[in-house]
């Protein structure tokens, strides 16, 4: 347990790097000069911040449309077929009309009311299969890390194996004997699949941290196990947390849109990517109605790219090397 | 270190032989979970679709041999294991007498061709730009431009296929977006149709890149962030060893390892965003059989598709995982 020299494992020249050990304060304090700004405050990290932006954006658009716009017209036949966004025109030369700003696609939704909706729903799925994933990933991690022995042994195997086996061909198999498909139901599937990333994230996270110096100083003076793992641990744990939470939800969500793109999700309320399914299948993108598949899309692109973001920033956070690289 | 070499090859080999074996055993149990007889409700649902099912009987009798409704589940299940065991994955429903052992051999080679491509692509491009980024001595222009290009990271495939197919295969024809050769080629180890397939095979294996390559910059900058802070870079630079050499056998070498473990473990999600991508191009690989078992409600071909995708992952783990220790000789050490 103390042996933390194998985990260093750098290359060979360990007693070199005593000898040569006066040379690292120097570089590490040139380094250091810039950490010391008042404002360095870690969680003021910009690109944390323009995720987080972004996706605060969206709910504020999907709120503000809930308030002012009439959501019955994302069911079908509730507007006139295949009408362009307003300023453009169709293949019959027909113009946009204010009446339905985003334009409709082929069965009469109008499409400003499906992002509504559907935007929402989408990340929906991601939060709900994402959280029940991160609930089992956080048990099972720290239930690895600290108990170890068979326990360890069981839940790494069954992990490696979860991670190796792609999920979206068990979840195309599950869903093509099921009849129908609730959003719900959907989630719960993909969540089947979404608590092996998390659990082999927080195993790693929770051994090197039990190897650290204040939970060493803390199991030398005697504080219980229970108050180690959420005292101790935890707190510092959050980050690498956050940042594995929200990857997960990207990785749901992009199993649900998969899911979607091959016409297996709810469709009656279409979601983003059941949208995107109905335009491929009605050849939207021979007919040129960009404005079907295309919105959707760029919307889901946002979606990945700030989550993204606030991964990134969250990495950031969590790592201070990586910040003073900036 | 033998028996520690041995013991990493076992739990390998384990995690390997385990996964086919979860696969199978999902596949067996999964249309038993749904409400019905599934085999008689597909045959009823394509005798809806088509007014008659050719070779009905047939079907029938080789699904319930399958499946079996007579014999107690075990012997069930051992017949199943021992049939897959023997690749005899039955007979597909919407292309019979075609078998899906037949259909599946012909679109796995596209679909690994594929997927191998762009992995070597987006890996080699990837690991290079992350070093470039976290390198001091990179060109300012060079680090601005990097950034640039990794837009489209975790953008799914998929979609950015569907960008790609509007952008260079309709508003500028660049490129084809159907099939995965010209038509009327027949498939031979000629010149013109190894460049036909790669012509077609451009805009699928770019979605994929583009996606993906972005992860494995960022994941490689941060191994190259660690690894300046380490002590032995301070010795190497003491020892005045070129930039290069430091910047390939001091860093990229060291830092290329968890990016080789992370390769392992993202095969899965690879495979996952290449059989989207597959139906995006209709690409004749085992995504768009896949999507035309989904349509045709073949569930054999849908199933017997998704149990070789999934062994196909397995393997290809298995394959990284066991050449890791040849580049990280600590690996065998440690008895992981």
């Amino acid at each position: 347990m103390a042996d933390s020299s194998s985990s260093s494992g750098g290359p060979p020249g360990k007693d070199l790097d005593s000898r040569y050990a006066g040379l690292a304060p120097v570089a590490g304090g040139t380094k250091k000069a810039g950490a010391l700004n008042r404002f360095d405050n870690p969680w003021l990290n910009w690109k944390f911040l323009a995720g987080a932006s972004i996706i605060g954006l969206i709910f504020f658009f999907v709120f503000l449309g809930n308030l002012f716009w009439d959501t019955e017209l994302a069911l079908a036949a509730s507007s006139p077929l295949n009408m362009p966004p307003v300023g453009f025109t169709n293949w019959r030369g027909q113009e946009g009309i204010p009446e339905h700003p985003l334009g409709t696609e082929n069965s009469g939704r109008d499409m400003l009311a499906l992002i509504i909706v559907g935007t929402p729903r989408t990340i929906g799925v991601g939060v709900i299969a994402a959280s029940i994933g991160m609930c089992v990933g956080i048990i099972l991690g720290f239930l690895s890390g600290f108990v170890g022995g068979w326990v360890d042994d069981v839940i790494r195997l069954a992990t490696d194996v979860t991670i190796t086996i792609p999920s979206l061909l068990v979840l195309v198999v599950i869903q093509s004997v099921l009849p129908s498909i609730s959003l719900v139901t959907m989630a719960l599937l993909i969540s089947m699949f979404a608590w092996a990333t998390p659990t082999r994230y927080i195993r790693a996270q929770v051994l090197s941290m039990r190897e650290s110096g204040y939970v060493q100083m803390a199991r030398l003076s005697g504080v219980p196990t229970r108050d180690i793992m959420y005292r101790e641990i935890m707190p510092n744990l959050l980050p690498y947390l956050a940042a594995s939470y929200i990857g997960n939800m990207t990785g749901a969500i992009l199993a649900a849109v998969g899911l979607e793109l091959l016409g297996l999700g709810p469709q009656r309320i279409p979601s983003l990517g059941v949208s995107i399914f109905f335009s491929i299948e009605a050849a939207a993108l021979l007919r040129n109605m960009w404005w079907w598949w295309g919105i959707p899309t760029v919307i889901l692109a946002v979606v990945f790219i700030a989550l993204l973001l606030i991964n990134l920033g969250l990495d950031e956070i969590a790592n201070p090397r990586l910040r003073k690289a900036n | 270190m033998g028996s520690f070499s041995l013991n990493y090859l076992l739990r390998r080999l384990l995690v390997f032989f385990l996964t086919i074996w979860v696969a199978a055993t999902l596949m067996f149990i999964i249309p038993r979970l749904a409400p019905g007889d599934p085999i008689g409700a597909m045959i009823a649902r394509m005798a809806q679709f088509e007014g008659f099912v050719e070779g009905a009987d047939l079907i029938i009798e080789s699904w319930r041999k399958r499946f079996g409704l007579d014999d107690p589940i075990h012997v069930q299940y051992l017949n199943y294991l021992g049939n897959t065991l023997r690749l005899d994955l039955g007979y597909s429903m919407g292309n019979f007498p075609a078998t899906v052992t037949e259909l599946v051999g012909r679109a796995l080679p596209w679909t690994i061709g594929l997927i191998g491509i762009s992995t070597i692509i987006f890996f080699t491009v990837g690991n290079l730009c992350g070093a470039l980024l976290a390198w001091y001595r990179t060109p300012k222009l060079l680090k601005l431009m990097i950034p640039i290009s990794m837009s489209f990271t975790s953008v799914p495939p998929a979609l950015l296929s569907l960008l790609l197919v509007y952008i260079f295969g309709f508003k500028l024809p660049l490129f084809p977006i159907v099939g995965s050769y010209g038509r009327g080629m027949v498939p031979e180890l000629s010149p013109e149709f190894l460049g036909s397939v790669l012509y077609h095979g451009f805009l699928p294996a770019m979605s994929i890149v583009l996606a993906t390559f972005g992860f494995w910059a960022l994941g490689m900058r941060g191994m190259m962030v660690t690894i300046e802070g380490e002590d032995y870079m301070i010795l190497a630079q003491a020892k005045g060893l070129k930039p290069f050499y430091v910047l390939y056998r001091y860093m990229i070498r060291n830092a290329i390892l968890p990016q080789m473990t992370a390769l392992a473990v993202s095969i899965g999600t690879l495979i996952n965003g290449s059989v989207l991508v597959e139906i995006m191009f209709t690409y004749n690989g085992m995504g768009s059989l896949i999507y035309s078992g989904i349509n045709t409600l073949d569930f054999g071909l849908i199933q017997g598709t998704a149990l070789i995708l999934i062994v196909s992952s397995a393997l290809a783990t298995l394959i990284i995982d066991l050449t890791y220790p040849l580049i990280d000789p600590r690996i065998s050490l440690e008895g992981r």
